[in-house]
């Protein structure tokens, strides 16, 4: 649902600004200290992104944790497109790529991250995805972005930022390493939902 | 419409880079413990050999299998065509039972081609006589890309029956548009009419070839579908076109030794470089599966297909 590159659609000017790029990297700093604090130090958390965002936001929030503590957290990243329900409804797409820490996720508390939590379908993919991978003593939920609209019995355990949305509305969550800049953009009704 | 995969120049270079790129993922589900994908659930795949087939027979199976199809294994013999039922009517009677894709091997030249005018679902060519085999040529590149990095500018050296070889010309037409320089070589017999058309070179000799060379493919000498003799001896054969341990070593450091199986040892390639540091034979057979996941998934996975022939 979120993982897929887009270009902002509509006119650009007069899509909001939610995030700029230093109170995106408060919120990522405010979930790190949140994973930290829910965890217990995080001794045994296994940070898995979905792509594409969501492993470039699992790497910061790795990052921050290890800065915050002193110690690594493992970080990877989870494909889910094989496990999606909407894949008869599309053309097949291109495989991101799973990688998972070399210890495994066997025992360990997952936490899955994403940019965007909207239906729930990709989240639900993804724990199937899980479920073939290992077995996780706890699996969490972390998102930068929840934008509502739930149509699955899902709910995120860290929330960067609760952002009211209309259908019609789109969310552009950007990231330096493939954007060339951070920071959440609403974008205009009439885009592409 | 749906789309097939009837011969490797059905395939772009986006289409086959696309294929070798899923490939690359699927590859991972061999080292899961739950080595399944839920990806094709309620899909269909029948395997409908009419020639004799170990490995590819079950690659496709596996493959289909490994993303949660449904598979159903025709042999020709056996069947209802040693009672004369002709490919049309086999395929619409399968067709019928609901079947979303007909994976075929078939010694005419061309009957994949057919069956695809028939039925609605998705055919795959797995071999067609001396025709093509694209699947084949599929994972040949995805070793080639595996083993050196690459396929752009490399040199791939062709050697043997090219003439009764549908690997050779799939591997001919994808290879080309992958970017990589063919050399055919093979004794003047054994080249098909026409080979100066085909986008590679020609040579008679293997040993101004192999010290140029980042892949010697060897082929099989075909002798089922030889009626006459193409070359005097086995042995004549074997001394000039076999690779033999002394013609390795004329190689470069990194070059890799391909062979499509299967193979005759002591003919065409010596049992020492077929069991070799260089040889990528096993691969080859595991990759296989990555590959036809990989197009069964781009084939049958969503709506339409994402690669192949209209």
């Amino acid at each position: 649902m979120t993982s897929a590159p887009r270009p902002v659609t509509g006119d650009p000017s007069s899509a909001r600004s939610v995030l700029d790029a230093a109170a995106l990297a408060r919120v990522v700093d405010r979930m790190a200290h949140e994973v930290l604090e829910k965890t217990g130090g995080a001794s045994d958390v296994v940070l898995l992104g979905i792509p594409t965002r969501g492993v470039h936001l699992a790497r910061r929030l790795a990052a921050r944790i290890e800065a915050f503590e002193g110690r690594p957290v493992p970080s990877g990243s989870l494909d889910t497109t094989l496990y999606r329900d909407d894949l008869r409804l599309k053309s097949p797409r291109a495989l991101e790529t799973t990688d998972l820490p070399v210890d495994g996720i066997d025992g360990k508390l997952v936490v899955l991250v994403d940019d965007v939590l909207f239906s729930g379908r990709t989240v639900r993919a993804a724990l199937d995805a899980l479920a073939d991978l290992g077995r996780p003593r706890v699996v969490q939920l972390a998102v930068l972005v929840d934008r509502g609209h739930r149509e699955l019995p899902i709910r995120a355990d860290y929330v960067g930022k609760n952002v009211p949305t209309s259908l019609r509305e789109t969310i552009h969550v950007q990231m330096s390493e493939i954007d060339g800049a951070d920071g959440v953009l609403l974008g205009p009704a009439g885009g592409p939902a | 419409m749906n789309r097939h995969l009837l011969s490797a120049s059905d395939l772009s270079l986006e289409d086959a880079t696309l294929i070798l790129d899923t490939a690359a993922e699927m590859a991972t589900v061999k080292d899961r413990t739950v080595k399944k994908l839920p990806t094709l659930r309620g899909r269909t795949v029948v395997n409908l050999f009419f020639e004799d087939s170990t490995r590819t027979k079950t690659s496709f199976e596996l493959a289909a299998k490994r993303l949660s199809a449904d598979v159903i294994n025709f042999a020709a013999k056996g069947s209802s065509v040693s009672k004369g039922e002709t490919l049309k009517d086999t395929a619409l009677t399968l067709e019928a039972m609901g079947t979303d894709a007909v994976v075929i091997r078939h010694s005419w030249s061309g009957a994949p081609v057919n069956l695809a005018r028939i039925v609605r679902g998705s055919v795959v060519n797995a071999g067609d006589g001396t025709h093509e085999h694209p699947t084949q040529a599929l994972l040949d590149a995805y070793t080639m890309r595996e083993k050196l990095g690459r396929l752009e500018g490399l040199k791939v050296t062709i050697v043997g029956d090219i003439l009764h070889s549908r690997v050779a010309r799939s591997n001919v037409l994808l290879l080309r548009t992958l970017g990589a320089d063919v050399t055919l070589v093979a004794p003047p017999t054994l080249l098909p009419v026409g080979v100066d058309a085909w986008p590679a070179e020609v040579s008679y000799d293997l040993d101004a070839v192999l010290p140029k060379s980042d892949v010697v493919m060897m082929l099989r000498v075909q002798r089922e579908r030889m009626g006459a003799a193409y070359f005097p001896s086995a042995r004549e054969y074997s001394r000039r076109y076999g690779l033999d341990v002394d013609r390795v070593r004329n190689l470069q450091d990194h070059a890799i030794v391909m062979h499509p199986g299967p193979m005759v040892r002591g003919m065409e390639i010596a049992s020492e470089v077929a069991d070799g540091l260089r040889s990528t034979i096993q691969d080859q057979v595991s990759n296989g599966v990555s590959v036809r996941m990989a197009v069964l998934y781009l084939l049958l996975g969503g709506s339409q297909s994402a690669i192949g022939s209209e």
